[in-house]
């Protein structure tokens, strides 16, 4: 069974000027997958994820996640917005660990894994600070932070280096992919970069203008651990080049 | 770590400087803050005892402050007994004004019909005029501390309730939508975020009810006590003792500051997350 799926998804926005998001959205993610959208801004994207994370009623299809309908249902998944979402009243420890307690998780315990990943994050010296006194950059690093400690088994990543500079943001993918090989969580990542979506993903769909539909699927078969070397390689630039004649149509 | 001991190493009188320099700065940033109003009511309290020197005005009309001055000593031991006895009815008021406030804006805050039975009848129970309450809370609880922290909660309850369930409900829709994300529910919601968001505005409130609240208890002494500053005032006036009228209303101002600032340092504690200034480091209080 699937750990995603989509079928037909489509939603259209109400209003006095109805805004067609998505039109017949089909998408699957097999069990323990990492797979990436990719897609030109205003496609649809952030609003795949809300659905599936369950805060977005769409005006058609259907969206399951382990085999359960998701509309109307939240808490079936990790969820990183694409907004940083930090709650302003905790500190970066209290922040991090926010998802893990609100599922339940004891304090104590969220707290002890999220010291231990401070470092790996780049946020070691930070735990006491306010979200107020970080960058942008920061900021993005907690909210992933806190969305990895979440205890789900499916991770809904909404362009989560989208604030990152071109070298802190390739470390970030080195590291990603080490923790995703460690428990293989299934993951669903959007994000504009195609080489970031080659780099990570096991398949990579690539959207259509608004209103968005799936227009190709690209299978990554790279061994991994990948490195950053990958991306000069000719058959990762052949890929790299079908994507991006997919993306202009 | 590392960055701390280079400092140390390159500005080795760097440490104590700062030990030194923040209560001199904390002390330079007050008065730069309350100087002026210092000097201006000095200014007014000079030209007030000209006045009455050189108009020779009668003291049972306008006593001079000297004379506001004397009084206060001659009433120095009966009026300790009267302070504590309004002091008390205050914050007990604004005590049950805080229970009742924040209790109703939960409620409201989570139960829309709640909302929107109680919203008007909050707001119709602010136009009724406090000296019509007030003899008839004295029939219904007597001469003793009830009516007067009934009125001073009536005052009280109205700004928090309003403010803090403006702060419930307007909490951030995208935060809420991550809690629910988590599977958080209402609860969740509420603990999580509505709750703090509500925080500032909560405080904002009760703000409002602590400047009100030592007047809401003199009001109600006003119309029958055995203590308290409105029965002095009462009967200083009975006595055409103006000078203790004036002496009871400065007692009145600074127990009202008092509250006033205890409030602030509450609101100061409870969110400190709003008082963080950018590229400095926290500094407690
Ligand atoms: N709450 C809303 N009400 C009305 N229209 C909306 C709403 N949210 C999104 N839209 C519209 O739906 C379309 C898709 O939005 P969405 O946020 O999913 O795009 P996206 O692919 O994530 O874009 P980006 O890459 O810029 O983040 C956009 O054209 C947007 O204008
Ligand atoms: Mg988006």
């Amino acid at each position: 069974m699937a750990a995603i799926e989509l079928r037909g998804l489509s939603h259209t926005f109400g209003g006095r000027r109805p805004v067609p998001a998505l039109a017949g959205v089909d998408l699957e993610v097999p069990d323990g997958a990492f797979v990436s959208v990719v897609g030109p801004s205003g496609c649809g994207k952030s609003t795949i994820l809300r659905v599936l994370a369950g805060l977005q009623v769409p005006s058609g299809g259907e969206a399951l996640v382990g085999g359960g309908s998701t509309i109307g249902r939240a808490g079936l998944v990790a969820y990183m917005p694409q907004k940083d979402l930090l709650l302003p009243w905790r500190r970066v420890l209290g922040n991090a660990t926010l998802g893990a307690e609100v599922a339940g998780v004891p304090r104590v315990e969220a707290k002890a894994a999220a010291l231990g990943l401070m470092e790996r994050f780049g946020l070691a010296g930070f735990e006491r600070s306010w979200p107020a006194q970080l960058s942008g950059g920061m900021r993005q690093r907690v909210a992933l932070l806190r969305t990895f400690l979440q205890p789900a088994r499916t991770l809904l990543l909404d362009e989560p280096f989208g604030a990152l500079d071109a070298i802190t943001r390739r470390g970030m993918h080195i590291w990603l992919q080490d923790v995703w090989m460690r428990d293989r969580r299934t993951v669903l990542f959007i994000t504009h970069d195609v080489e970031e979506a080659l780099l990570l993903s096991d398949t990579v769909y690539v959207m259509s203008p608004r209103p968005g539909r799936m227009v190709a699927r690209v299978d990554v078969a790279f061994e991994r651990p990948r490195t950053g070397g990958l991306v000069v390689e000719a058959a990762f630039v052949r890929l790299k080049a079908e994507l991006l004649g997919a993306l202009e149509g | 770590m590392s960055a701390g001991a280079k400092a140390a190493v390159e500005f080795p009188d760097r440490p104590g400087r700062r030990v030194l320099a923040k209560p001199l700065r904390a002390g330079r940033r007050a008065l730069a803050a309350y100087l002026p109003a210092t000097l201006l009511l000095v200014a007014l309290v000079g030209v007030w005892e000209a006045w009455v020197r050189v108009f020779d005005t009668k003291p049972y009309v306008l006593p001079a402050p000297s004379r506001v001055w004397d009084a206060f000593l001659e009433t120095r031991d009966i009026l300790p007994g009267h302070i504590r006895t309004t002091v008390a009815e205050a914050a007990i008021g604004l005590g049950v004004a805080v229970a009742v406030g924040v209790g109703l804006a939960l409620a409201m805050a989570t139960w829309p019909l709640v909302r929107r039975v109680f919203y008007p009848i909050l707001i119709v129970s602010q136009t009724i005029p406090m000296v019509v309450l007030a003899p008839l809370l004295i029939i219904w609880f007597g001469f003793g501390l009830t009516p007067k922290v009934v009125i001073v909660a009536l005052i009280g309850f109205f700004p928090i309730a309003v403010a803090t369930v403006d702060g419930l409900t307007g909490a951030d829709g995208d935060m809420i939508g991550l809690i629910r994300s988590m599977g958080g529910r209402k609860r969740a919601e509420l603990w999580y975020v509505r709750i703090p968001a509500a925080l500032p505005s909560f405080f904002a409130g009760l703000k409002i009810a602590a400047a009100y609240a030592v007047l809401g208890a003199v009001i109600g002494e006003w119309v029958g006590a055995s203590s308290g500053l409105g029965i002095f005032i009462t009967r200083s006036q009975n006595s055409f003792r103006v000078d203790r009228v004036f002496v009871a209303t400065a007692v009145v101002a600074l127990v009202s500051i008092g509250l006033f600032a205890a409030v602030t340092i509450a609101a100061r504690l409870a969110t400190p997350w709003m008082y963080i200034r950018q590229g400095e480091e926290e500094e407690p209080l």
